[in-house]
């Protein structure tokens, strides 16, 4: 196959795709192509997408590659769904962030770093695709470990784990008063 | 001393600790857990007489607080020295600065771009759309009015002469069937012209149904909602033993009538 015929294939099977496709999946899909080539040509639609005036951004996501709307036009794709703003609230991301960080993490350990029960945040997550049952764990009891599925992946933007930002040594956060440096939070949460 | 306090919604007793430290302008590990604790209990009253539901959790982080400024005051002798691994002081620090680290952390994911908010992908499944609709919540009593509604708009009529139709699904089956056997054909749509009542008209549909299950007659349509073509589906030189299979099938119970 010619370089631009395989470019043009990689644009049609990235638009009609669902998920993320991975660069092995597109090498199966494209019998003949070496994956390195692949990668390449990868690499100039996420560049030719950044260009001025573009509306889709070719992005890496949850181990594949993606289309996605530009966020600068965010409103108006919310206005073709009629979408209402969608906020996480302050207990769901805090949850999160503890599952993705500590993962596999018991409820008992969820709950003991943010000191209030999270049973009804752990449901609505895990209907939500964000969090599932990993496994259970080797105690009393055998509670069940939750850890962050693909969509907590693709929801955030992320490629893999490895992804999220370090967090903060403890000594580090010590020194400095507490979120000092940010912005105020949010109280627009029911 | 008179407090204002702006209320913020508070995850937890630990948010709350950490915006009062924050207020004061000091780090978790330097503050004073006795001018916190005051302010601390504050709140909570505050919260009372607002009639909040403060959960049991703030009132345990309450008592932990008192507990330790109780120690506070007592002198430390020998004995305490000795527990001092188990100082709920510094067990609460260590508490607050791995909360705050996932405070924080969860302000690092609010932060990035995210799916369905930020951006979007493609064939949103529409299940997801739905979701975003909210459905307004309706009471009998609503149910009850729009009912009452639909039963005004019926028209009305003063008086309703009661007929007996003579519609039978085997009447229908014979008229068909004679039509056939003069004409060889004949057009779905144009049996029920000539029908008089919402009554007939399913009594004749009932009819075409059972002669087609019965294998007596086929039905034919050569373009996508085109015409329907009925047509006899035996030569009818046995014409006996075909109007003996029909009344044989049929007496078991599809009268309309």
């Amino acid at each position: 196959m010619e370089r631009e015929q395989i470019k043009s294939a990689l644009e049609s099977l990235l638009f009609v795709a669902e998920g993320p496709l991975s660069l092995r999946r597109l090498g199966e899909i494209l019998a003949g192509a070496e994956s390195k080539e692949i990668a390449a040509l990868l690499e100039e639609i996420k560049v030719a997408c950044e260009s001025v005036g573009r509306g889709i951004r070719l992005v890496e996501v949850a181990g594949g590659y993606q289309f996605r709307t530009a966020s600068e036009n965010a409103d108006w794709v919310k206005r073709l769904y009629q979408l209402k703003p969608q906020r996480m609230s302050r207990a769901t991301l805090e949850t999160l962030a503890i599952v993705a960080y500590r993962q596999p993490v018991t409820r008992a350990e969820i709950e003991k770093i943010r000191g209030v029960d999270v049973g009804a945040v752990l449901a609505t997550l895990m209907d939500r695709r964000l969090l599932r049952v990993v496994a259970r764990k080797d105690v009393p009891g055998r509670p069940f470990l939750y850890g962050t599925t693909p969509e907590f992946l693709e929801t955030f933007s992320l490629n893999d784990l490895s992804q999220l930002p370090t967090l903060k040594e403890a000594e580090e956060l010590a020194r400095t008063s507490p979120t000092a440096n940010l912005p105020a939070p949010e109280n627009s949460e029911p | 001393m008179s407090f204002r306090v702006q209320l913020e919604i508070f995850e937890g007793p630990l948010d709350l600790l950490l915006h009062l430290i924050k207020k004061n302008e000091v780090a978790i590990t330097d503050v004073s857990l006795g001018a916190i604790t005051e302010q601390y209990l504050a709140t909570l009253e505050l919260m009372q007489g607002l009639n909040l539901n403060v959960a049991g959790e703030f009132l345990v982080m309450a008592a932990t607080l008192i507990h330790i400024k109780s120690r506070m005051l007592v002198p430390a002798d020998d004995a305490d020295q000795e527990q001092e691994e188990e100082d709920p002081a510094s067990d609460l620090i260590q508490q607050l600065l791995e909360y705050q680290r996932f405070k924080e952390a969860a302000e690092q994911l609010q932060s990035r771009e995210q799916l369905r908010r930020d951006v979007f992908v493609r064939q949103e499944p529409t299940v997801e759309n739905n979701e975003g609709v909210e459905f307004e919540r309706v009471s009998l009593f609503d149910l009850l009015s729009a009912m009452r509604d639909a039963l005004a708009k019926l028209p009305q009529e003063a008086a309703h002469e009661v007929v007996l139709e003579q519609a039978s699904v085997r009447d229908k089956m014979s008229f068909i069937l004679d039509h056939l056997r003069r004409n060889g054909h004949v057009l779905f749509q144009s049996l029920f012209g000539a029908a008089t009542s919402r009554l007939e008209i399913i009594v004749t549909f009932l009819a075409v149904l059972e002669l087609v299950r019965i294998r007596a007659l086929r039905a034919r349509q050569d373009t996508h909602a085109g015409p329907i073509l009925l047509e006899l589906a035996a030569p009818l030189d046995a014409g006996g033993g075909l109007a003996q299979k029909e009344s044989e099938e049929t007496d078991g119970g599809t009268r309309a009538d």
